[in-house]
Parts: C-alpha cells; structure tokens; sequence
C-alpha cells in the first residue's frame, strides 16, 4: 500500500458531515409494502414493461426489458402483484413510467436466480453477460449501464479497472460501510471486471478519512498481486472520474473524451460488490445501500434498501422527519438533486436520501462577483467558472465554447466556494448544455 | 406524506462561510495597524483625513445606488476600504475638502460609473487619487514631518531632487514624510502577511511586484532595500495591485501584472518626472488585466492540442 496519498489539483473542502452515520453498521431496510420501480433508472434507453397490471412477480424476475444497446434491464425487488403501470415522480426529476407492485411479503425467489459459477470458470463473455442481465448499472450516481463500459469498440485497448471508493461527497458513508463490512464481494467484482476485458492492473481508490476501509479492503486483496489499494486525499470532487484517474494513474482523459480513451474503466466499489453478489448469488441489482443522513433525520442510518422503496417508508424507519425540513436531496450535498415530494423511490443510483434542516440551507443572496477567483483556485479541471459564468449569463456562446464550457464536470465547487454566493455551476450547466446542442445541431 | 414546502434548487446544496464582507473585514483588518500609525504620527489631522475620506466614500456609494434606483449596498465594506486607501494615500496636510473630492470621485468615477462593485476596471482607490494629482498638485506633494510638523519632502523626493538617502529604520518605523499610509514599511508589510495568512490575496502579485522592483534597482545601480521600504510600494504592492476586482484572475496573469507594475515603478521612479510610481504603475497595469487573462488560461484537465 503507498503511504503517500495521491490527488489533483484545485477542489475544495467540505466540512465532512460524516460522523452521523460512519460508525453505524448496515441494516437490512423492511421489506416495503409498495414498491414504485421506475423502468429508467439507468443513462440511456428506458425498458418495456414485461408485466402487465395484476400479473404475479418473484423476487428477482425480469420485468423491463432494454429498448437499446445503452440501457439496462429492470427487476422486481419483491414477490406480488402488479397494481399498476403508470408515471410515477422519479427522484431524477420528472415522470417517468413506473411497475407499481404491492408486496405479499414473501419473497418468493424467482427460479433464474442460481449461482453463476467460479470465477475461474467464467469467460469474458459470460462475465458482461452476468453484468447485462443483472441490471448492473454505475451506483455512484452517475448510473451508467456497467457492461456498455465493459463493451469498448476494438481501437480503444484498455489496460486499468479502478474501483471508486473515495465517497468524496459529505454526508454519505454508504461505500465506507460496504468496503468495511463487504470487502469480499468488493475484491471479487473487481477481478470479475478485470477479467472482462482482460486486464492485468485493477486499483481500489479510497480517500484517507477511511483509513479502516483501506485497512479492510487491504486485507482483502492481500495476495492479489494485479490489484493496489491506493489512498487519496480528502478532497471534493476526489471521486470524479476524471480526477480519479488522474491521482491512480497519472493519466489525462482527453478533452471531450472517455476513460476509456485513456485505457481506463472506473466503476464505484458499490457496482463491484453487486456483481460480486450476481456471480456468487444469480441475484440482480434489486437493492442497495443507501445513506439517510443529514440534520433533518430523527436516526441517520445505513440501510440496505429494496429499489423502489418510497423515500418515506425509508425515513420513516429512520425516526421520520425532524421539524423545520428545507430540503430533501437524492445523492450528495455538492451533486444531489433536491426532491418537490418524498414519494419518489429509491434507485439504482440513489446513494444517499440527505435531509438538511431550512437553517442549514445557507441560502444567501447573491451579490456582484468581485473577482476573488477563488472558484478558479477550486475549479479542478482548469476552467474559469467566474468568466464561464459571464459568458453564461450574456448568453455569449461562442466564448463559453472557446473557454472550455463543455469540460465542466458539474462538480460544484465553483458554487460551494464563491464568497458572492453566486449559483456558478448552475449558470454553466446551462450554457454547457446550449453548446453542446449547438454542437450537435452543426453536426447534422 | 407531503411534505409540501420542500426547497427545490441547484447543487450545490451546501455553501462555504466565506462572504465578500467577511473578506472585506480582513482588509480593513489588515489595514488598521498602519492607520493607527499615521494617526500616531500625524495625530488629529491623519484621524480627520481618514474618518472624512471613509464618510464621503461610503455616502457618494450609497447616494449613487438610491438615484440608480439600485440596492445600496454599503455594508459589504468595499466603500469603506476605497475610502480608507484613499485616505493612506494623501498627504496629512491635504485639506479636508479636497479630501471628500477625492473620495466622491474615487467612488462615482472609478466605480459606480462603471455599474459598482465588481465591474470597475480600475482601482477606485488609485483612480481618486490619480484625480487629486492633477488637480490639486500643491497640495497632493506638500509633506510634513511627523516629528515637528513643519513642511518636509518624501524620503523619494529627498532622493530624486537633493539626493539624500533617508536611512533604513527610520523608513521601516515610519517616522518620515508622506502620505498617511506611505510611512511604515513595516506595519504595511504585517497587515500583508495577515492577508496572505488568511487567504485573501495571491503571494504572486506582491512577491512579483516587490522582487522586479529590487532586481530592477540593483541592476540599475540603486538601492534597493531603499526602494521597497519608501514611498507607497508596501500599500500598493499588498493592497492594491491585490485588488481582486481590477486585477487577473489567473495565477500566471498575477505574476505577469506584478512584473509588469515592477517594471514600471523603477522606470517612473528612476527616469521619470515624478518621484513616486505605485500609483501609476497599478492603474496602467488595470488596463492589461482582461488581456492578461485572455493570454493566461491555465491548461485544462485533458487539453488535447489542436493544431
């Protein structure tokens, strides 16, 4: 293990928020009696429907089936009955169509679900296969569908899997508490992937405010001689990808490019345990770990959660809501989206449910910028966010694209550090994505 | 369960401390060691230059804003740090009215004409007393002693007109001619040291500016202790070539602007007509700070060269 711990330039520092929930072991959510399963909880194309209303579902059974190559199949997390399908609010925000199914509290598995296997006796194929099939999608929130990663086209030669356990957001422990108490799933999703695509060189990446994570996770690749646990920094947005690659490996992804351009595919450790999990069980990704944390929970917790289950029934069990809540927020305080009802559902991507009190909002008015550049100091690709946000503001296109608009990764620590308290990210965002349709306009 | 007045926004959802005023405190923080010592020296007329010159600052901000129909925002603090450089800036001896002219203009031509806080491209400050110099020059150059109050040249004017070196510690101490802020090298440089120890200026621009004034004088043949500790080069090198609002963004930009202001304070000091050159050095260096930054773009993450 490397005792110097690796990082990137500019970021910023949170306070870390993480002591509500760190020490806490994971426990097993109750089993819902309703769960609201949107069929896209994925980047990409949403699902068909398999089921139709009143049909009889197991515990495991395939019930969306991907419209595209970019997508990922969806299952039922509990055994009963279909009561509906139909738009339901999704914790990404809008409606999307969702299998509304009330739970006879059986769990009776579904009889796909067996054991895959030895690793050793899986090919790479079967591998992607078992990724595809499980509904394996990016779990730190980004949800990318994992075996679209694992699929490269011929001329992009990948040589490194890293494994993204640095949780830089505050707030969340649920990769902590995994890595501590799941190490072993870890480790085998991890060879699983490498073994995918053929690589010789896998790194788990854990930043140091977890040092009995990378202490756990250590001891159990002890003897796996491919794979390095590497600490990193505690520093916002140390989980990036970008960031991330470039602490492990040293190396760039290039501008407008993929990890993969670089030889790289990164995968949050969450992701690694639940293919583990589907080669050693046959179980898809039917629950998760979710953090419910932050000021406005009664009993912040760590609870291993059934996809579908309402944001309410998990607060509930977490002592309910304190008084004076301003905001509900899926993911993470710096790139969580914030909630308008508690009767959206839990996710493939939903690694937190963060609840901040209205005095912890900290909504301030903005100001005039003064030029401070302190978001240029924290800026962690290099941009200007202070000029970017001009441009953003004067609709001025064209020099938000000579400035690099769209290389924002939209980690915000433009808006976290600005004195002025100016919405930066939010401005750029916007004219990111104006650029970019310009882009895709001039193409056609 | 509805839980009906959720707050809905943009991520972040968290927000450092930090605001503007607090950093505006810390300069006005970091200034008051040097203002009580010309206060010190120069007793009541210092206090008086410096209280008129803060008040005719803040109020031309604050009347400006209400005739704009615009937000008065006086308390975030940047009127009272323009008022107050103004104030180190000018001779003790300046009357008090030509004092609040400097000051109004200061604000209403070097700030508020521009829209106010944030879009000015010059110092506001520096542009005040630029306005006195050419208006009011008998006055803008008539210096005391802050020993026996009678008349006395600046410790650089001594040098330029009679050639007489003033010695280092009287420099450092303060004890010599000129304007309120110009006098302690020292006290300047430990209200710069509490900015940089708090993070509210870049070491680049005072650490460039000041290191191309010494080269610069010790190529040419002069002294060069001598020449950081006289005239405003402390004041302007950690409290207004800082400036964040007038100058670049950049790290390398902030390099580039302190070399350049360096560059320019020997050249006006040694060759020009004037014995000081702080003044001019920053304001024209203002000018360059949008190109600057233009030509300073840090290298992005994975920055693919084109071409």
């Amino acid at each position: 293990m490397q005792l110097k711990s690796l990082t990137f330039k500019g970021g910023v520092h949170p306070p870390h928020h993480k002591h509500y929930t760190e020490h806490l072991p994971l426990k097993k959510a109750e089993v819902p009696k309703l769960v609201i399963i949107p069929l896209q909880q994925h980047i990409g194309a949403p699902c068909d429907p398999l089921v139709q209303v009143g049909d009889e579902v197991k515990l495991g059974q395939k019930i969306g089936e991907p419209k595209g190559f970019v997508s990922a199949p969806i299952h039922s997390s509990v055994s009963g009955r279909v009561a509906a399908i139909e738009q339901r609010p999704h914790p990404g925000g809008g409606l999307v169509l969702s299998v509304v199914i009330e739970s006879d509290g059986l769990d009776s598995l579904d009889e796909s679900i067996k054991p895959r296997g030895n690793l050793e006796n899986l090919t790479a194929e079967d591998i992607k296969n078992i990724m595809r099939e499980a509904g394996l999608v990016g779990m730190g929130g980004a949800t990318f569908p994992t075996q679209v990663k694992f699929s490269p086209p011929a001329d992009k030669p990948i040589d490194t899997v890293i494994l993204n356990g640095a949780e830089c957001e505050p707030y969340l422990t649920a990769d902590h508490r995994l890595m501590l108490e799941n190490a072993g799933d870890v480790v085998l999703g991890l060879k699983a992937m490498m073994k995918a695509v053929n690589v010789k060189k896998g790194y788990i990446a854990i930043e140091n405010n977890k040092p009995d994570a990378i202490k756990a996770i250590a001891e159990a690749v002890q003897g796996e001689g491919d794979i390095e646990v590497v600490s990193l920094k505690t520093k916002y947005p140390q989980g990036a990808e970008k960031q991330l690659i470039k602490a492990c490996t040293g190396r760039e992804v290039p501008s407008g490019g993929l990890p993969m351009d670089c030889g790289v595919i990164v995968n949050n450790v969450g992701t690694s345990a639940a293919l583990g999990n589907a080669i050693k069980t046959g179980m898809p990704l039917v629950e998760r770990i979710v953090t419910i944390t932050g000021s406005g929970v009664k009993e912040p917790q760590n609870l291993v959660v059934r996809i579908g289950t309402p944001f309410a029934d998990v607060i509930e069990q977490c002592g309910g809501l304190a008084d004076n809540v301003g905001k509900v927020i899926q993911g993470g305080p710096m790139m969580g989206i914030a909630q308008y009802t508690t009767e959206v559902p839990v996710i493939k991507g939903t690694s937190g449910i963060l609840v901040l009190k209205e005095e912890d909002l900290g909504l301030k008015p903005e100001i005039a910028c003064i030029k401070c550049a302190r978001c240029v100091d924290a800026c962690p690709i290099g941009l200007l966010p202070t000029k970017l946000e001009g441009f953003a503001q004067k609709g001025m296109l064209q020099e938000a694209d000579e400035y690099h608009v769209i290389d924002c990764i939209e980690c915000g620590s433009c808006s976290f550090i600005c004195p002025a308290k100016r919405p930066l990210v939010e401005r750029i965002r916007l004219a990111k994505a104006q650029v970019m349709a310009e882009k895709r306009k001039a193409k056609q | 369960m509805d839980y009906g007045n959720l707050v809905v926004s943009s991520s972040p959802h968290i927000r450092s401390e930090d605001t503007v005023q607090r950093i505006m405190m810390d300069v006005i923080i970091a200034l008051l060691p040097a203002t009580a010592a010309s206060i010190y020296f120069f007793g009541f007329r210092a206090m008086a230059i410096v209280v008129v010159s803060i008040l005719a600052a803040v109020a031309t901000e604050a009347v400006i804003q209400k005739i704009r129909k615009k937000p008065v925002t006086i308390s975030d603090g940047s009127a009272v740090i323009t008022g107050l450089l103004l104030a180190l800036t000018i001779s003790p001896a300046m009357p008090l009215w030509m004092t609040a002219v400097g000051a109004v203009v200061a604000i209403g031509i070097g700030k508020q004409v521009y829209g106010g806080l944030g879009s000015n491209p010059f110092n506001p400050a520096l542009v005040g007393r630029a306005f006195l110099v050419v208006t009011f020059p008998v006055h803008m150059t008539t210096w005391i002693n802050p020993m026996d109050g009678v008349s006395s040249a600046t410790p650089l004017n001594l040098l330029k007109m009679q050639g007489i070196k003033t010695g280092y510690m009287p420099l450092l101490l303060g004890n010599v001619g000129g304007s309120l802020g110009e006098t302690s090298a020292l006290l300047l440089l430990i209200g710069g040291i509490y900015l940089l120890y708090r993070g509210i200026i870049d070491w680049r621009i005072p650490v460039s500016y000041l290191g191309t004034v010494a080269v610069l004088t010790l190529v040419l043949g002069s002294d060069p202790v001598f020449h950081l500790l006289a005239g405003g080069l402390m004041l302007g090198a950690f409290f207004m070539a800082t400036d964040m609002v007038t100058t670049p963004v950049t790290k390398s930009g902030r390099l580039v602007f302190g070399i350049g202001a360096g560059l320019l304070v020997v050249i006006i000091r040694l060759y020009g007509g004037y014995p000081e050159g702080v003044l001019f050095s920053i304001l024209l260096m203002n000018t360059f700070t949008p190109i600057i930054d233009r030509y300073t773009r840090p290298r992005i993450y994975g920055e693919v060269k084109t071409k």
